[in-house]
């Protein structure tokens, strides 16, 4: 009867049945300057639970979006003095080019949540909503198993079942 | 139907809890029974927010006020008493110009003041013990009394730079963040905080900022100039004397841009400058990528050239605000095992230091509880834990020379205080007496001291000093987290 503990077929069902046991935070890479970007190191805690390049993919993608956003070039540029030609009041009914992309990073993460790490018990919180400063990944036990899970759990999960 | 198992226990009180509220018919037992808070209500820091959390600004206001009134009446003594003689006898397209860079002045005011230069969200629980952990292992077990302060180095085009940890905030704060005193925010790329405007400098509006001071300088000078050529022109018909007699507002008018121009028109002569090598007022400051330091002392962060330097600072990519004030507080964060190989699991509760005692208590309760009784305790207890932290942590200098808070509204942060102050001095030394002329006798040498008088800690505080007040804080924050 205890399955696999990443057989979750959705992230409501992980977030019912599993049972937060560690958080891992990817921290930001600061070699380039301010820009953002995330380091791609892979963290020891997840060697059993995903697949490396995967994950690598996972992080170059949003380096990549994130680096799209603050691009400066000559789309930024024109929005840049468009709203100040407008004393910026343009905003109120645009968004910025930034947003723009932020929203499609929301999206990203939120396929690639249910798509690949969901099903391994994972789960990625959006940056945005850590201030930019870590990329932080949930680990999740499956409550029934008796895996790594602390002992109070696992006793009465299993008394449960 | 796994949660059973481990909510049964919890269950019991969460029914008990029930019963001895409120009879009103409740939906489930999950929801909320307060109107959910918004997250501006709940902020730690020491800002104040107007409109529901659209606008925010620093506590101090006063002279934000003062600079507004100044704009306000100045432009409208001249629009009203030297406006019409000039558009008659000159050209009508003279208070069509005012009236433009009177909007665009105020509009940039009110864009600096209002939005959030870049304020940094504190670290959640999880991530400050992550860091300290991280911490820990980095520095093994800890040689003699006091622990190293805690530094990062990263090498960013080819310069090392240091990345401090913000007791407060408790992250390591990015390249060219500080932590703004007065306001207890950690703010990126932090320019300086300006009393002038009521609010920080930061990233996200700095070119607010520069604008408006570029164009209150225009207009400073154009105003200045006309009612000259006002008074001039008048004088000429009937004499000086009566001249003054019939616009007696002129003088007035004169007079306040005759000594705000020097100081202004120089801010934004150093603000260029600031621009044009992509450095902020705290690095200029500080002396961080001056030359004096080392042959091979340059700033990283420069792109080469002035242009893309002005490019990137006025025209870059607008990043939006991290701190999302008008959200709802969510409380509907997994409930955690208890605790192993010391991962906390407080929530929300870990917030403050206060409450570290009441968490063992806390964390065995269902999750609305906590989030319900932790949320009043973090906005009571906001003011005095932010207070105390940074006070203790972070010991700042915001001046406790009226003169230098007046200068130009600039408030070097920590470190290097004595060469803060002496480089100030040494710049800006002939932006000090005009600069409190404009303002009613008495008012500018009170009105800033008493401004920062709750956080001045000693400028001159010898180095030893600054440690010892990091170790106690360091102490307190150890205390917490266990």
């Amino acid at each position: 009867e205890i399955s696999a503990p990443w057989t979750f077929h959705n992230l409501q069902e992980l977030r019912h049945s599993a049972s937060l046991a560690n958080k891992v935070f990817l921290q930001r890479d600061y070699s380039d300057g301010t820009t953002c970007r995330f380091q791609t190191k892979f963290p020891s805690e997840l060697e059993s639970r995903i697949e490396r390049p995967l994950f690598e993919d996972t992080v170059k993608r949003l380096n990549i979006y994130y680096a799209e956003a603050e691009k400066m070039g000559g789309q930024s540029y024109l929005e840049g003095c468009l709203a100040c030609a407008t004393a910026y009041l343009i905003f109120l009914c645009m968004e910025t080019r930034y947003e723009k992309v932020l929203k499609k990073i929301g999206r990203y993460i939120q396929e690639q949540n249910e798509k690949i790490y969901a099903p391994r018990g994972l789960l990625i919180t959006d940056p945005i909503e850590r201030g930019m400063r870590v990329i932080e990944i949930s680990i999740y036990e499956d409550r029934g198993s008796s895996g790594s899970c602390s002992g109070s759990s696992s006793t009465s999960g299993s008394s449960a079942r | 139907m796994l949660q059973l198992g481990v909510a049964e226990p919890m269950r019991e009180c969460e029914y008990s809890q029930i019963s001895t509220r409120s009879s009103t018919p409740m939906e489930t037992p999950y929801k909320k029974r307060t109107p959910k808070k918004r997250k501006w209500q709940a902020f730690p820091g020491r800002n104040k927010f107007y409109c529901n959390g659209r606008i925010m600004m620093a506590r101090q206001t006063g002279v934000f006020y003062l600079t507004l009134v100044l704009i306000l009446i100045t432009s409208g003594l001249f629009f009203t008493f030297d406006c019409p003689f000039l558009s008659v006898q000159l050209t009508p397209a003279i208070p069509v110009i005012g009236g433009v860079l009177f909007v665009f002045v105020l509009g940039t005011l009110f864009r600096t003041s209002f939005s959030d230069p870049g304020v940094l969200p504190r670290a959640t629980p999880d991530e400050a013990a992550d860091l300290e952990r991280q911490i820990d292992v980095a520095n093994g077990s800890s040689s003699g009394y006091r622990p190293p302060p805690r530094t990062k180095e990263v090498v960013i085009n080819g310069q090392t730079v240091k990345l401090k940890y913000c007791f407060t905030c408790k992250i390591f704060r990015p390249p060219r963040a500080s932590h703004c005193s007065l306001c207890d925010n950690c703010v990126e790329r932090f320019d300086h905080h300006c009393p002038w405007v009521g609010n920080c400098v930061g990233k996200r509006n700095y070119r607010f900022f520069y604008m408006f001071i570029l164009s209150l300088s225009f207009l400073t000078i154009f105003i200045f100039a006309f009612v000259i050529t006002h008074v001039i022109l008048r004088s000429h018909r009937q004499g000086f004397l009566n001249t003054l007699k019939d616009t007696p507002a002129s003088v007035l008018e004169v007079v306040v841009c005759f000594f705000s121009v020097w100081s202004i028109v120089g801010l934004s002569g150093f603000h260029t400058y600031l621009i044009s090598s992509n450095q902020t007022t705290n690095e200029d400051i500080k002396g961080s990528w001056s030359s004096k330091r080392g042959k091979d002392n340059y700033n990283p962060y420069s792109h080469g050239n002035i242009f893309t330097n002005c490019c990137a600072a006025l025209c870059g990519p607008l990043p939006p605000s991290l701190i999302d004030r008008r959200g709802f507080v969510q409380s509907d964060t997994p409930q955690p095992t208890p605790p192993t190989n010391g991962i906390t699991m407080y929530g929300s509760t870990q917030s403050q230091s206060h409450m570290a005692a009441a968490t063992p208590l806390m964390q065995s309760e269902p999750v609305i509880l906590t989030d319900e009784a932790s949320l009043p305790g973090r906005t009571s207890l906001g003011g005095p834990c932010s207070g105390a932290l940074p006070l203790g942590g972070q010991p700042t200098p915001p001046t406790s020379t009226p003169n230098l808070s007046c200068d130009n509204g600039m408030l070097p942060t920590r470190n290097d205080h004595s060469e803060a102050h002496h480089h100030m001095d040494g710049v800006h030394h002939h932006f000090l007496t005009p600069e409190e002329a404009p303002s009613p006798p008495g008012m500018l040498p009170c009105g800033s001291p008493l401004g920062h008088s709750h956080t001045i800690q000693g400028f001159y505080n010898p180095a030893s000093q600054d440690s010892l007040h990091e170790d106690s804080v360091r102490g307190l924050v150890k205390l917490s987290s266990v």
